[in-house]
């Protein structure tokens, strides 16, 4: 019984410094993060939505403390899925509080990550929960999986190269998943071009698969200034 | 044969009712560009329904020439067979009530040669009339509206067609809905060999069109699959198929490509074998016929 | 003279209706031959096989020689018609109609020959004024101009008197005698009025009920020398084997139960006389002196027609 409360008492202190650690390391990649007030990034976006079909469109991003971003298609039109704009990191660090768990250690390719999961202490907070893979040498986010109230749940995956000083990456991956995605019914002119005909069940399948926008940053202007008209 | 398709053209273009059809088209069209211009953002929120909560886009930019004139040619499509039959339902049976065709039928022309003159002759009409909506729907829209992406909304989804990758697909749709006419045509072309009156066979051919709509749109598994491939209609919408675009696996859109090309030259395949069979029809029994009006 | 038309045993079958039974008929050149028929006889029938817009269910036609079913456009190139109504397109102007069917007759017809056209019918000054402000009468004389805008050698006109009031039909009248005799046209005149074939045709055919009855010159069937006569009396049967012995036998008609003679009506007196003589007693002696009699009566006593048709 005492060998039994010893380990448990044993296991309450190893998690207590474990997460001491994780908070030092999540405040670093804030420190990080905070290094940039403002940004304007020129890239390429590629959406990859089933229901979604558009070409490889130039995009410029802005974004500006502490969470404004906006993506905009240089010429042409584009669909942004919601959360790929709502969701990024600096909204899930910086918005209010939340408690740090720490949740081992993992592997993205060939970087040894620290996870972390971020829990909002705001019951009624967008974000339900946030897992963080945290590259610990330079202090950036590899990936996260952001389960939210409303949008379900996003993942992040992060590429890093000559920015990354700057805690910016040079690619980054959106994932979501497409069945909380309304389409709009009823007011298509379809026309039965004589392609096969899918099932409902392929239809359903189509419906749960992921969705993802992948964008390539070529270059990034920071602490610039961005005038505020630009979000609106 | 040209001598009669210029004489079929002159009794055409000479009508007032002729000049209907276009005069209801430049309405029609008028009416969308207005209401579009005036209310287009808020009649977009309510097309694309609950898009915009999760998806960001600019309502502003889905409102430009191009998709005016997609707009345009979803809603009036359909109705140009009436306007069709409207002209080409009389060009026999008109002549018949109107008397003049016991004297057509004694000159020194045969009949094959006057059916063919007067289905060459609508088929100018036909052409016309394309040629109207495209400059009234497509290069005034532009005109007003600018040039951007088009986004076309299918079932299974939404299309960004980017706006230099437009114009030839709606060249095309044109050609298309040029040949789906002429079937039209042809339908009131044999109604008209067959009737003595002219507003028998533009009823007629309306009422032929709608049933044949309502059996390919019903989802009924029996006519799905043994009357539906055999109906005209079911080839009428092909024009459409220019502007599903294809896509990688990856669901990027292929720029000038379309997603299902054998299936518009199927449709195409269809429609050009119900010309033949119609006018063939025609030839045949105005041949025989014995013209007694 | 050579044939213009030449028609043999034509039959045309409605469904179960025979509109034309066995028509044989031939139409020399220079002729104004007229055909007569009440409405519904198989005038119009006929003349629309004429010019290929029935087609016969048997018989030939032959026009200018040559068989009309294999040299159909060659022929209709010189033949110009009114058929029934003068219908013409109705929006389009006096001269565009003329236009029109200069061209589709395969002429090129210039400006001043349309003219020309217009004003020998009397209406250039209407040239441009459309078709439907036009009187029934306007709208026959276009049709007129139409049928000969391409100088046909033949010309069919099917009832072209209809609807026209008396100035009209004089008019029309002298239109055929001046086409025939100046312009040496045959022509080819339908009516259902013999006073009108018997003015200005000198061939004519009647035809009842899709059948022939008499073909032949105007001249002489319509001669009162050949008229007939019917005898009532108190056993005409003993009487027709009476007058076989006489002088009268060729001009008996074979016809059952009646007595008819065929004979000038001159000699109705001297006939009787006879009959008087061989103690015939005479109820009735009744000459039907005009073919017209005949052709008024068609509808009546089919009997006379049919006695005609020997």
């Amino acid at each position: 019984m005492k060998r039994i409360l010893f380990l448990v008492f044993f296991f309450q202190l190893s998690l207590l410094t474990q997460a001491q650690d994780v908070n030092a390391l999540v405040q670093k990649v804030k420190d990080k993060i905070n290094l940039v007030n403002d940004y304007e990034a020129g890239g390429k976006m590629k959406t990859n939505v089933t229901f979604l079909k558009v070409p490889v469109a130039a995009v410029k991003l802005y974004f500006k403390k502490p969470n404004k971003l906006k993506i905009k298609n240089e010429k042409g039109i584009s669909f942004i899925p919601r959360g790929a704009v709502n969701i990024n990191m600096s909204n899930v660090l910086s918005s209010g509080k939340y408690s740090v768990l720490d949740a081992g250690n993992d592997k993205i390719g060939n970087t040894a990550v620290k996870v972390v999961k971020l829990l909002p202490e705001d019951d009624n907070a967008e974000v339900v929960l946030s897992t963080l893979y945290i590259d610990p040498v330079n202090h950036v986010i590899l990936k996260t999986k952001t389960t939210t109230r409303d949008n379900g749940t996003y993942e992040l995956e992060m590429g890093f190269g000559k920015y990354i000083a700057w805690g910016l990456p040079d690619k980054i991956i959106f994932s979501f998943n497409t069945k909380d995605y309304k389409m709009p019914k009823g007011v298509t002119f379809d026309f039965d071009d004589g392609t096969k005909k899918k099932t409902p069940e392929e239809k359903e399948k189509l419906k749960n698969q992921k969705g993802k926008v992948e964008i390539s940053v070529s270059s990034y202007s920071i602490n610039k200034g961005i005038a505020d008209s630009v979000f609106n | 044969m040209w001598n009669l398709l210029q004489i079929e053209l002159y009794k055409i273009f000479r009508k007032p009712r002729t000049y209907l059809a276009f005069a209801i088209i430049a309405a029609f069209i008028f009416l969308i560009q207005l209401g579009l211009l005036v209310n287009g953002k808020d009649w977009m929120k309510f097309m694309l329904g609950s898009l915009d909560e999760t998806m960001a886009f600019n309502y502003d930019e889905l409102i430009n020439g191009y998709a005016v004139c997609f707009v345009v040619l979803n809603l009036l499509l359909v109705h140009v067979p009436i306007l069709v039959a409207l002209v080409a339902g009389d060009v026999v049976s008109g002549e018949a009530s109107m008397g003049t065709l016991r004297l057509l039928a004694a000159k020194p022309v045969s009949r094959t040669q006057i059916i063919l003159a007067k289905y060459f002759a609508t088929a100018v009409y036909v052409f016309a009339l394309l040629l109207w909506i495209a400059i009234i729907s497509l290069v005034i829209s532009i005109a007003v509206f600018g040039t951007n992406d088009l986004v076309v909304a299918k079932t299974n989804g939404l299309q960004v067609i980017e706006s230099n990758d437009v114009l030839w697909r709606y060249f095309c749709a044109f050609g298309f809905a040029f040949i789906a006419m002429m079937v039209v045509a042809a339908i009131s072309l044999l109604l008209s060999v067959l009737s003595e009156n002219s507003i028998g066979p533009i009823v007629a051919t309306v009422g032929i069109i709608i049933v044949c709509t309502l059996i390919s749109e019903m989802e009924i598994p029996i006519y799905q699959k043994y009357i539906k491939p055999y109906l005209f209609t079911t080839y009428m919408l092909g024009w459409k198929g220019f502007f599903y675009i294809g896509s990688t696996d990856d669901n990027e859109t292929i720029r000038g490509s379309i997603q299902y090309l054998p299936g518009i030259l199927k449709s195409i395949a269809a429609l050009l074998v119900y010309i033949v069979a119609l006018v063939g029809a025609s030839v045949f029994i105005f041949r025989k016929k014995d013209i007694l009006s | 003279m050579a044939s213009i038309i030449q028609v043999s045993n034509l039959s045309k079958q409605f469904k179960d209706i025979h509109a034309v039974e066995d028509l044989s008929f031939t139409v020399e050149e220079g002729d104004v031959y007229g055909f007569l028929g009440q409405n519904g006889a198989g005038k119009s029938t006929s003349i629309r096989m004429l010019l290929t817009l029935i087609k016969p269910t048997a018989g030939s036609i032959s026009i200018f020689g040559k068989d009309l079913s294999t040299n159909r456009n060659e022929i209709l190139k010189q033949v110009g018609a009114v058929i029934e109504k003068p219908d013409l397109y109705k929006y389009l102007s006096a001269y565009d109609n003329l236009a029109i069917f200069a061209k589709m007759s395969g002429i090129k017809a210039d400006k001043k020959l349309l003219m020309d056209q217009l004003k020998m019918v009397g209406l250039d000054e209407r040239a441009n004024s459309k078709v439907k402000t036009f009187s029934q009468g306007m709208k026959q004389r276009l049709g007129i101009a139409v049928a000969l805008i391409h100088n046909p050698r033949l010309i069919i006109l099917d009832e072209p008197t209809n609807g026209l009031d008396p100035q009209g039909i004089a008019d029309m009248r002298n239109l055929i005698l001046q086409l025939s005799r100046e312009m040496g046209k045959t022509i080819v005149v339908s009516s259902h009025l013999l006073s009108e074939i018997e003015l200005v045709a000198n061939r004519m055919l009647i035809i009842h009920k899709g059948k022939k009855i008499v073909e032949g010159k105007v001249a002489e069937l319509l001669d009162p020398s050949r008229s007939l006569v019917q005898i009532e009396t108190s056993d005409n049967t003993a009487t027709r084997e009476k007058l076989q012995q006489t002088k009268w036998s060729s001009s008996l008609q074979n016809k059952e139960g009646k007595l008819q003679l065929k004979m000038n009506k001159e000699d109705v007196p001297q006939l009787i006389a006879e009959l008087v003589a061989m103690q015939v007693q005479v109820i009735s002696v009744d000459p039907m002196h005009s073919l017209e009699d005949y052709f008024l009566s068609l509808t009546t006593q089919p009997g006379h027609v049919e006695s005609f048709a020997n």
